[in-house]
């Protein structure tokens, strides 16, 4: 099994404008995700929620600034820590994330001991 | 390669050749599943060729060429894991277990068996074409794995500098190790999906040749051939899949037509103009074949539709005498399968001959407006055609002049030149482009 974490990217403001209702069924959608995750063999290790990127603080050589470090259109506004098999099931994992603002990023989680690929 | 012996004779160096040729991707495919590490497993193989030298001037060339080279390459994969298995530090590759092997076959532990080797190449083909793979790495590796082609020769072949090709592939099989892509054939469930990748790897390998993207020359046969093997290799391995026989005919049907597509002055000469005569009757036949065996499937793919545009025209006695209408309805179907903006220009070319200039023009000028084909320079070219066939010289000159700017092949670039000279023979001289 290897660790993958799937990173979600979505646009910030298609939240902020979201009704109740809407972001009940988002939630509803990543407690379903989280039991497909399960029946396809795979296991959450982690994961987590990040408030908008508007409540972020930088710091950049010591000096601290208000904002993401890196500002892009798709967020960085969530992930999850999943164990797959291999490539191919952590894919057929990602692609079932509820994103429905952007997309995911898979990848996989590195052993410190052995080192980056070199 | 210092071998003391003396230099092999004809007969073995022919055999060796024909061995690299035919069973380079067997052996590196089965000593891979015993390295666990394809730069292992390729020096393991390469090693393995070293040895036959030797090895078949002495005792003559064996009986089953790829099973003695498979054997002394897996053989010697084993030696280095006893080697090294305490210097071992790398990740290996992940391997699928013999146990989940659809073919059956023994393999493993059992590397010295001389026979029952695994045809483990399926497993190397979409390793090297996954889709998490850039699809310019997926071609490099598959002609360097698969094909057995020496990294500065596929640097050449798509014309980028050789530590550059060597660092795409270098990247392609770290990913493929570290982020666990795994050596094994896709499932039922996957198999069209990832199928379809492979295809189009092959696909774009037999483009590159098919139309060298820069330089003077045109075509580059060996590109072309070695993509027509991989197709003829696929189809061997997954014998009920037909989009595999569609990529087959679709790109015999093309390559025999490359006689015909030069004149003798190495200028680019269009289907319209084509000797049909130079075309390669016995590699249309067999295109033709392939074909027909494609299209018998529920709802054809993509291939084997634009396998039968290709035919279409391959049975046209004459430009003049092809179905147009058939080609039309055929680009619909293939617009339902793969809709996108250049098989719409291609529909649209056709139509122009189906029906005339006029109505393919308007189609052909929102296309050339659609901003996912400004940079493509035969929407512009088409352009220019149907303009120039209702008689709109400036404007076709103009449109000629925007597919000349983007255009990087000598021989269509010439081809362009000579259109816009025809257009307004003062022009060519009066502003030289480039």
């Amino acid at each position: 099994m290897t660790q993958y974490m799937i990173s979600i990217y979505e646009r910030e403001a298609d939240y902020a404008t979201l009704t109740p209702e809407a972001w009940g069924s988002v939630v509803d959608a990543h407690g379903a995700f989280a039991k497909a995750i399960a029946d396809l063999g795979g296991t959450v290790t982690g994961g987590g929620v990040l408030q908008p990127t508007t409540t972020a603080t930088s710091i950049r050589g010591g000096e601290v600034t208000d904002g993401p470090f890196v500002e892009t259109k798709e967020a960085f506004g969530g992930f999850y820590l999943v164990e797959a098999r291999d490539l191919d099931h952590a894919l057929e994992i990602a692609k079932l994330t509820p994103a429905p603002f952007g997309g995911v990023e898979v990848r996989p989680l590195m052993d410190v001991n052995a080192g980056p690929a070199r | 390669m210092t071998s003391a012996a003396s230099p092999p004779s004809g007969g073995v160096a022919d055999a060796l050749a024909d061995a690299h040729r035919r069973e380079w991707a067997f052996v590196l495919a089965a000593t891979v599943r015993v390295a666990g590490d394809l730069d292992v497993a390729e020096e393991c193989a390469q090693e393995a060729y070293v040895d036959a030298m030797t090895a078949w001037t002495r005792s003559g060339v064996p009986e089953r060429p790829g099973a003695w080279l498979t054997t002394t390459a897996r053989r010697r994969a084993v030696d280095r894991l006893r080697r090294e298995v305490a210097l071992r530090r790398k990740l290996p590759l992940l391997v699928e277990p013999v146990e989940a092997d659809a073919s059956g076959s023994p393999s493993g532990s059992d590397a010295d068996d001389d026979e029952a080797v695994p045809d483990d190449r399926l497993r190397l083909i979409f390793t090297c074409c996954h889709r998490a793979l850039d699809p310019a790495a997926r071609v490099a590796l598959t002609l360097r794995l698969v094909c057995g082609v020496a990294t500065p020769d596929v640097a050449r072949a798509f014309l980028v500098p050789e530590p550059t090709m060597a660092a795409r592939i270098t990247r392609a099989k770290k990913k493929i190790t570290q982020a666990r892509i795994p050596y094994r054939t896709p499932t039922a469930a996957e198999l069209p999906e990832r199928l379809d990748s492979v295809l189009a790897a092959v696909h774009l390998l037999f483009s590159t040749g098919h139309t060298a993207p820069t330089g003077e020359q045109l075509v580059r046969d060996d590109l072309c051939e070695r993509a027509i093997d991989l197709a003829r290799t696929l189809v061997q391995l997954l014998p009920v899949e037909r989009e595999t026989r569609g990529l087959l005919g679709l790109l015999l049907l093309t390559h025999a037509r490359r006689a015909a597509r030069l004149d003798a002055q190495g200028r680019l000469v269009l289907l319209e103009h084509q000797d049909r005569q130079q075309w390669d009757h016995v590699m249309i036949v067999e295109g033709l074949r392939w074909t027909v065996e494609s299209l018998q499937a529920p709802r054809p793919g993509r291939f084997a539709l634009q396998a039968a545009i290709a035919g279409a025209h391959a049975v046209a006695p004459t430009f003049a005498a092809t179905d147009w209408a058939r080609v039309v309805h055929l680009y619909d179907l293939l617009l339902a399968v793969e809709p996108s903006p250049v098989v719409e220009l291609n529909r649209a070319a056709a139509l122009a001959f189906a029906e005339g200039p006029a109505a393919a023009l308007g189609i052909v000028e929102r296309l050339a407006d659609d901003a996912r084909l400004r940079s493509y320079p035969y929407v512009h070219a088409v352009r220019a055609d149907l303009l120039r066939r209702l008689g709109r010289g400036g404007e076709a000159s103009a449109a000629y002049r925007a597919a000349l700017d983007l255009t990087a092949n000598g021989a269509e670039r010439d081809f362009l030149r000579r259109r816009i000279s025809d257009l307004d023979p003062g022009a060519a001289t009066r502003e030289p482009n480039r």
